[in-house]
């Protein structure tokens, strides 16, 4: 098992690679530098030509891309070209408040998908089942600016409850963004929860259970709970990583200080820098939570910790 | 004269075509025959409208005695900070959503399809190589992806439709690869290769039209969500510059007077919410007709 955890982290050194490679050379192909978003018009011929020579734009873009790597094997993520803050430390900075959003919108999902998954399976083929389908397919064919734009209109507006953005008021300014990206997760999970539910009600185990008298409520909650959430956990996992790499939407609509509209701002000063680190961060952390997931399965189903454990011997012998 | 020739050709029509089969399946699905209406509906809204209203006098021009309106009987969505009718604005937006949910989709099935082909079809070091690419690609955040291209390429809508296409590559490539890799040892393969077909030829020939279903069902769920990822490119401002009402750009543009009028920011979310939910309904129930396996 350790064995495939570090297989798997080695993974990130290619990719963190290729994709500073892929950063640095589209931004090196977009129109623009970083001396258009710094005010270059009070400067005489000599003090431009040193700001050129600073940032290495009169060498190739590989240059550039080969001093960045240098520094990043030492630890170094550089300095924000345009801001000149050190960019792991902005990143970091930035990074509770989008991990706590995700997190608030993960536990509000969950709460809300699971039951109604299973109420809707309980009752397939009844209303129930067609509202709470009905209800999931509404939540994932929103997006969540819209949501988000819409609970603003009501909530804070037409009656004001909660603030329309920031980070100031604390909890109640969290209360809207978390909402907003929870109602989408709970699209997705409620219809995941709702399916597999649906293949595992019809497994010879249930009837065993039932024929020797477990309480129903015992039956759903362990039997089948239990062996459905496999399919469930790698959704919830997969949109977990997707709302907190893709957060920049819910961010920008709710003022909230994360690391999504750090990266907008990045890519907007053509900072190739800043864009670059938040990238790669952002893609480590979406790496280590796919990562999580395939871990959390062994933790939840016996036979797949077997499988991990039973595999060590075997490859000890082929070696 | 004529009654035994229809009987005689209902007979011989009962094993339909795999198409036929399929629509058949289709037809009886209530909520897709809905979507599918919808869809079609939405089409004709965006050929009307684009044929019959000029973009310059009606769709762009500023209007300012008319600013900032609450909906009435001559603007029935109201007017925006600009006097321009939303109602208008709106429909003739529905042209932009539409071409980047088919065109982004189809610029992701047609590069997605032939990699993962190649990959499951030659195999060994090529398929190593598109698919480790693909790995890494893949765990590029999709919507940082899109704004770093769209940055490079500028704000435009074939550049929108580039960098949404790009992103939904991998989901394509994999898919195909799997196929590919369960068919690559059929007979018929053997037997196209016997006779002395090229390798392309059949890959175009036999190998994509025999894996086509799984990828007619991804295509199917990508539309939406290609739909929803450009309207969030746009909302960020890295979509379709400013005057051309895309529902993305219109809402970005709305926020300003949220407060005041929200009717301009209702309307297109509610155009942006019925598309994407007409395009995934319309998937599913094809995922059912295609796959009756999967139906419960």
């Amino acid at each position: 098992m350790i064995r495939y955890i570090i297989k798997r982290l080695l993974w990130l050194i290619p990719i963190i690679f290729c994709v500073a490679f892929i950063i640095f050379a589209l931004l090196d192909l977009a129109p623009g530098t970083i001396l258009d978003t710094i005010s270059t018009e009070n400067l005489t011929p000599e003090e431009y030509q040193r700001l050129v020579e600073e940032y290495d734009l009169d060498k190739p873009m590989v240059y550039r891309y080969a001093k960045y790597m240098w520094n990043l094997l030492h630890g170094d993520l550089g300095r924000g070209e345009a801001t000149g803050l050190d960019v792991w430390r902005e990143y970091i900075s930035r990074f509770p408040a989008t991990l706590k959003l995700s997190f608030a919108g993960l536990i509000i999902g969950v709460a809300l998908a699971i039951p109604l998954g299973i109420i809707a399976a309980k009752n397939a083929g009844t209303w129930i089942d067609n509202l709470v389908t009905g209800f999931s397919m509404i939540g994932i064919s929103m997006p969540s600016f819209c949501l988000g734009l819409i609970l603003i209109i009501c909530f804070s507006y037409k009656i004001n409850l909660f603030p329309a953005g920031g980070f100031d008021s604390g909890f109640k300014s969290m209360v809207l963004p978390a909402v907003a990206s929870g109602l989408l997760m709970a699209g997705t999970t409620a219809r995941q929860t709702r399916s597999s539910m649906l293949e595992v009600m019809r497994a010879d185990y249930l009837r065993t259970a039932r024929a020797k008298g477990v309480p129903e409520k015992r039956v759903i909650r362990k039997h089948a709970l239990g062996n459905a959430l496999i399919p469930i956990i790698t959704s919830i996992g997969n949109t977990l990583a997707i709302m907190l790499a893709g957060s920049a939407v819910v961010e920008s609509v709710f003022s909230w200080p994360g690391v999504g509209r750090l990266t907008v701002q990045a890519v907007n000063s053509r900072d190739a820098t800043l864009t670059c680190g938040c990238v790669i961060l952002t893609c480590i952390v979406f790496v280590v939570l796919l990562l999580i997931v395939d871990l959390l399965y062994a933790l939840v189903d016996p036979r797949i910790k077997a499988q991990y454990t039973a595999k060590k011997p075997k490859r000890r012998k082929e070696a | 004269m004529k009654k035994p020739e229809t009987a005689v050709t209902k007979k011989k029509k009962k094993p339909r075509s795999r198409a036929g089969e399929t629509w058949h399946r289709l037809k009886k699905n209530k909520g897709a025959m809905i979507g599918l209406a919808i869809i079609i509906i939405l089409v004709l809204i965006a050929l009307y409208t684009s044929i019959f209203w000029d973009y310059n006098t009606m769709i762009v021009k500023v209007n300012i005695p008319e600013r900032v309106q609450p909906p009435s009987r001559a603007h029935p969505f109201g007017t925006d900070d600009m006097g321009r009718d939303v109602l208008i604005r709106t429909l003739y937006g529905t042209k932009y959503s539409l071409i980047i949910g088919f065109g982004a989709t189809a610029i992701g099935l047609i590069i997605g399809v032939l990699l993962g082909a190649v990959a499951g079809y030659f195999g060994g070091f090529l398929e190593d190589v598109i698919m480790r690419a693909t790995d890494i690609f893949a765990s590029i955040p999709a919507i940082l992806m899109g704004m770093v291209i769209v940055c490079v390429l500028g704000t435009s809508l074939p550049n929108l439709l580039i960098a949404v296409g790009i992103t939904a590559v991998p989901a394509f490539t994999r898919i195909t690869r799997s196929m590919v890799l369960t068919i690559r040892n059929q007979e018929y393969i053997e037997a196209a290769k016997c006779i002395g077909t090229p390798n392309l030829k059949i890959i175009i020939t036999e190998v994509i039209p025999n894996s086509l279903s799984p990828i007619i069902v991804v295509a199917s769920s990508r539309i939406g969500s290609c739909t929803i990822q450009a309207a969030g490119l746009s909302f960020l401002g890295f979509g379709v510059p400013a005057p051309a009402p895309e529902w993305g750009a219109m809402i970005s543009l709305s926020r300003n007077y949220i407060r005041t009028a929200p009717w301009m920011t209702l309307f297109p979310s509610l155009f942006i919410i019925i598309m994407v939910l007409a395009f995934n309904i319309l998937g599913d129930g094809l995922r059912d007709a295609l796959d009756p396996k999967l139906r419960r």
